[in-house]
């Protein structure tokens, strides 16, 4: 199982950039979005710093109002649209997904790199946007957008290019998944990561058509004064709304699926167990994918959607709970009479279960009608989403960087320096976001420049636990430069996974394999072969 | 879209990859187009006053002109496609070319109307019913615009004697793209001119 | 703003200390209870189980690690672990719904109060004509009907004592119920963001004793010293300041806000857009208030809406005299 083959080249030997503008190399594509999104992680981040910095003080103090919405809006922007939506599914998909079905590449290489270039001409167009830097927030509700001075239309053809090249990739990942595995793996053969990252295209591939769409209608509103969103020429401000929610509720789910396939993996893999309930798993990702689609009205309960749609939409937002029930109660039981090992990835994977836990749990406040009429729009909803999305997805993309880096860079990591990183950003984590549940419960809005000075010191207690998680990450990703600088040689396979990616060289060859693998078993088979019964 | 498949996979896969590929390109399309269907719902049922008077205004004599020439361009894609299977390049080539030409035809047509629109004073933010007018028909008009260069690309090609009947995938998806335009100007005719 | 802050938020901190503030408030707060209770149930069932395994499971030597059972399913507890959630969403949902649909019961008899959001205020208007600025009262213990409505874009009425909620919307109008039961002071805020002045748009909803209610209805405002002989006029123009919400704007002291600040405003050389300068005298003061569009000052939106009509003559004379002592 650890046999090296030591033909072909690794894929990071050709140097000069050429070699990566125009590679077709699903490798080197999944590289270059993982350090375009990486940064705007820490762009994005800086902005949520600034926004704490301010926070400490109920009135204005640093900032003035207008600079404090144009951050919050620069934050939810560039994290949702430029970092934690591309982040697993183009950088770690693209990377791992022709690697896990045993294929040399993805079904259409040159759409693969189109959808980069594509990728990075939105950003680009999001950064021209800063001329007139945007204050909507990033939910962009008309009328304001389409009042407010800043660049809106701008930004949004920035976003509807990012939205483009999102569902390219889904495409061309629906297809690769269809067509291009090797031989012997079947669809149950599949990992668990492959089935999320299906789910996800599909979501990605049905949903973003609308918001693209919604934010032309947006831009022409600006540019052409075309009616839909305009109440004074009979259009209706609350569309908007549902176009919106119609694709930013399933792209959660875009979000939190490939991280969800993340833990799948590195599960089993540190506590030598079979994944409990396959199948569970598998078909939940598609059950939440499509449920997913038939939620999105659960953001607008207090919009003045009739009682009854209001409770149509309540009534099935809880029904996604189940299935994401159903994946953390087989996680668990995976780890049920393992022999568990806790290097990092193990770590930032329990450490997921946890706090997605948290998220996950106070969900129920928000889908039940009477309590979310109060928490709506409060850091309630601030700390509930952070819980999911960054306790969730990034501390999946996290538990994936650690797991997949000797595979991507060849070289080993300091597990020491690791540690100490994920403490500093569980504890930071856990002080800045846990305290924004009370500060939401005490009747704080969200979005808020200024506040009330008796939410003074919940305020003071979460931008302490910012600086922490800010440290953290710093430690983390030191980490990782030092790694890849003079980390020792990586093995073919470190962690002694059964997965195909690791069956290669790290870092791998171009081909990836030196010939296609024959899959005869699911990925999974560790521990006594006695007593199996799938 | 299509002629990116590696010449390292299997043929058949390829093009079954490449199939695939189109139809989920076309969901996306249907999507699209979807959200403009709904907000065309939404508003008909608020305004459907409106929406009858307004329309009145359209030119219904160039909006079935207009049908008219993209049921032909289809049925010439049909011929096209039918002809490279049993490779008939040289005819294949024609029925692309007088597509295209049709499609350059839909556009002028298109063109004269907005102008015609103009004219009285209809803009894009005269009402809703206008708002949806120009909105989708634009859009439409746009992807009129791709495939026509899709189609003029392929028939290029095939000019070239890159085609043959063995191997014709990107005539047959481009030829699936534009029906597909054809199929979304069905549904704007009724829904735009023909209110009742 | 600073000084009426940190009134407000003494005051209002003393009034109440987050507890509900009328037995609707109390159903809301039953149901978060009863969902935190199954939270909290959930949450140590797992992750107590996940840290027991963790920590019970963890590999002691390097070589047993082969030595694990291969469990890959167990058909009874999959279907158990999939019924009991599924059951426990529908009670939440239906108790959630119940209580909610029960908030939204028209009651006969209401107090009915129209309320229009606008950047960045509200204006209040009660259905016997009288109006007012980010102050609504209303009495104890009566069901109350918000008429809400927008003018611009949509804002939030939130009060977080009662637990409501609802948007306003511009075209559109919405409603919102509320039966106060404890007289006092509470906050309102915007929740739906609206722009700059976002976070300073609040108003106070002063819940009265019924006979006070009945009295302020009959003969207007008490408190405050509205009618007062001999209140000097800027003292009178201070109090309108606060009240109707010029703050939320502009500032007297500290960073610029949406509008131009007014320290030392009379009397000052104004550059407006356009080029022009205009010296800020009480003629220029009174139609920025009564014609805000009128003449706008550069490198600031035209945003404010007029008064004309929400503040008689008197009370915009009382304001420029209070402009006037800002040096």
């Amino acid at each position: 199982m650890n046999g090296e083959p030591e033909t072909g080249r690794g894929y990071l030997e050709e140097r000069g950039w050429r070699s990566w503008a125009y590679t077709m190399d699903h490798k080197r594509i999944g590289v270059m979005y993982l350090c375009t999104t990486i940064a705007f992680f820490f762009i994005g981040g800086i902005f949520a710093l600034l926004l704490r910095l301010e926070l400490l003080s109920p009135q204005a103090k640093y900032f003035s109002d207008h600079a404090y919405n144009v951050f919050f809006t620069l934050h939810g922007a560039m994290m949702i649209f430029l970092f934690i939506i591309p982040a697993i599914p183009s950088g770690l998909g693209n990377f791992f997904i022709p690697m896990h079905i045993g294929a040399r590449d993805v079904a259409f290489p040159r759409l693969n790199l189109a959808s980069y270039w594509i990728f990075v001409a939105g950003f680009l167009v999001v950064i021209a946007s800063l001329v007139s830097p945007m204050d909507t927030g990033w939910t962009f509700y008309t009328p304001y957008s389409a009042k407010t001075g800043a660049a809106v239309a701008t930004l949004s053809f920035g976003i509807f290019l990012i939205g483009m090249s999102s569902i390219l990739t889904g495409l061309n990942f629906i297809v690769t998944i269809h067509m291009m595995r090797a031989p012997g793996m079947t669809w149950h053969r599949m990992p668990l990561f492959l089935w999320g990252m299906y789910a996800t295209s599909i979501i990605q591939v049905i949903a973003t058509p609308v918001v693209g769409v919604t934010f032309l209608l947006l831009a022409m509103e600006r540019i052409f004064g075309v009616a839909f969103f305009d109440p004074s020429k009979g259009g209706d401000p609350v569309l908007f709304q549902h176009f919106f929610w119609f694709y930013s509720h399933p792209v959660v789910y875009v979000m939190i699926l490939p991280a969800m396939g993340i833990i799948s993996e590195v599960i089993p893999v540190f506590s030598r167990k079979p994944i409990f309930g396959y199948k569970a798993i598998a078909y939940s990702s598609l059950a939440i994918a499509f449920l997913g689609f038939l939620v999105w009205g659960h953001h607008m309960f207090t919009s003045g959607m009739s009682p009854l749609a209001n409770a149509f939409f309540s009534f099935l937002t809880f029904f996604v709970a189940v299935p994401t029930a159903v994946k953390v109660f087989n996680w668990i039981a995976t780890l049920y009479k393992g022999s568990i090992t806790f290097e990092a990835p193990m770590l930032y994977a329990l450490t997921f279960i946890f706090l997605f836990a948290v998220g996950g749990l106070t969900g129920p406040f928000l889908g039940a009608l009477a309590t979310d009429v109060q928490l709506h729009d409060t850091y309630f909803v601030v700390a509930h989403f952070h819980y999911t999305m960054m306790g969730g997805t990034v501390m999946g993309f996290f538990a994936g960087l650690h797991y997949w880096f000797p595979k991507m860079t060849g070289k080993m990591l300091n597990e020491k320096v690791a540690r100490i990183a994920w403490a500093l950003v569980f504890l930071g984590f856990n002080v800045t976001f846990f305290t924004m549940f009370i500060t939401g419960f005490e009747g704080m809005p969200r979005r808020y420049a200024e506040y009330l000075p008796r939410y003074h010191v919940e305020n003071v207690i979460s931008s302490i636990g910012s600086a922490i998680l800010a440290v953290g990450i710093l430690v983390m990703f030191w980490n990782f430069l030092q790694g890849i600088r003079k980390g020792p040689p990586a093995p073919g396979n470190p962690w002694r996974a059964l997965t195909l990616e690791w069956q290669t060289s790290s870092p791998p060859i171009t081909e990836n394999f030196p010939e296609i693998p024959v899959v005869t078993d699911w990925p999974y088979g560790y521990g006594e072969p006695k007593g199996r019964t799938a | 879209m299509t002629g990116h498949v590696e010449e390292r996979t299997d043929p058949r896969v390829a093009f079954e990859a490449a199939k695939l590929g189109v139809w989920a390109f076309l969901a996306t399309e249907v999507l699209l187009f979807g959200a403009l269907f709904t907000a065309y719902t939404v508003f008909r049922i608020q305004y459907p006053q409106l929406f009858y008077e307004q329309h009145l205004k359209l030119n219904r004599i160039l909006g079935t002109v207009n049908t008219l020439v993209l049921i032909s361009s289809s049925l010439l894609v049909a011929l096209g496609v039918n002809a490279i299977r049993r490779g008939k390049t040289r005819f294949m080539v024609i029925c692309y070319g007088a597509t295209v030409l049709l499609g350059a035809v839909f556009l002028c047509v298109k063109y004269v109307e907005w102008t015609e629109e103009f004219h009285k004073g209809l803009y894009p933010g005269t009402n809703i019913f206008f708002s949806l007018y120009f909105m989708m028909t634009g859009l439409h008009g746009i992807h009129v615009l791709a495939g026509m260069c899709v189609l003029a690309y392929v028939a290029v090609l095939a000019h070239r004697g890159r085609f043959s009947e063995s191997y014709y995938t990107p005539v047959e998806l481009s030829g699936l793209y534009w029906h597909f335009v054809d199929l979304v100007w069905i549904y704007l005719l009724p829904l735009l001119y023909l209110i009742g | 703003m600073e000084g009426a802050c940190r009134e407000k938020g003494s005051v209002m901190g003393k009034v109440f200390a987050l507890g509900a503030a009328s037995g609707q408030a109390a159903q809301v707060d039953a149901v978060f209870l009863m969902i935190l209770v199954i939270g909290i149930f959930f949450f140590l069932l797992t992750q107590g189980l996940l840290i027991y395994f963790a920590v019970k499971y963890r590999r002691r030597s390097p070589d047993r690690d082969n030595e694990t059972p291969r469990i890959t399913e167990n058909r009874v507890l999959e279907f158990f672990w999939i019924l009991i959630p599924s059951i426990v969403v529908v009670v939440i949902f239906y108790y959630g719904w119940r209580v909610y649909t029960n908030l939204h019961e028209p009651e006969a008899g209401a107090v009915e109060v129209y309320v229009n959001g606008r950047q960045w205020l509200y204006e209040i208007k009660y259905p016997d004509g009288r109006t007012a600025i980010n102050e609504i009262r209303v009495p104890a213990g009566k069901p109350v009907k918000f008429i809400l409505s927008a003018s611009d874009v949509i804002h939030g009425f939130y009060f977080p004592d009662f637990r409501g909620k609802m948007d306003m919307i511009p075209g559109r109008t919405t409603v919102l119920r509320l039966q106060p039961d404890r007289p006092g002071r509470y906050p309102i805020f915007c929740t739906v963001y609206c722009g700059t002045g976002h976070s300073n748009m609040m108003a106070r909803l002063i819940v009265m004793p019924p006979a006070e209610y009945a009295e302020w209805a009959a003969h207007g405002e008490k408190e405050g010293g509205e009618g007062k002989e001999h209140e000097p006029l800027a003292v009178r123009g201070e109090r309108i300041v606060k009240n109707a919400g010029c703050l939320n704007c502009h500032n007297i002291e500290g960073p610029v806000k949406v509008g131009p600040d007014w320290k030392g405003v009379y009397g000052r050389k104004v550059l407006l857009e356009g080029g022009k300068t205009v010296t800020a005298d009480e003629d220029y003061l009174r139609e920025s208030i009564v014609d805000p569009g009128a003449k706008i000052v550069k490198g600031f939106p035209n945003v404010m809406p007029t008064y004309k009509t929400t503040l008689p003559k008197d009370d915009i004379d009382a304001v420029v005299a209070y402009l006037k002592t800002l040096k």
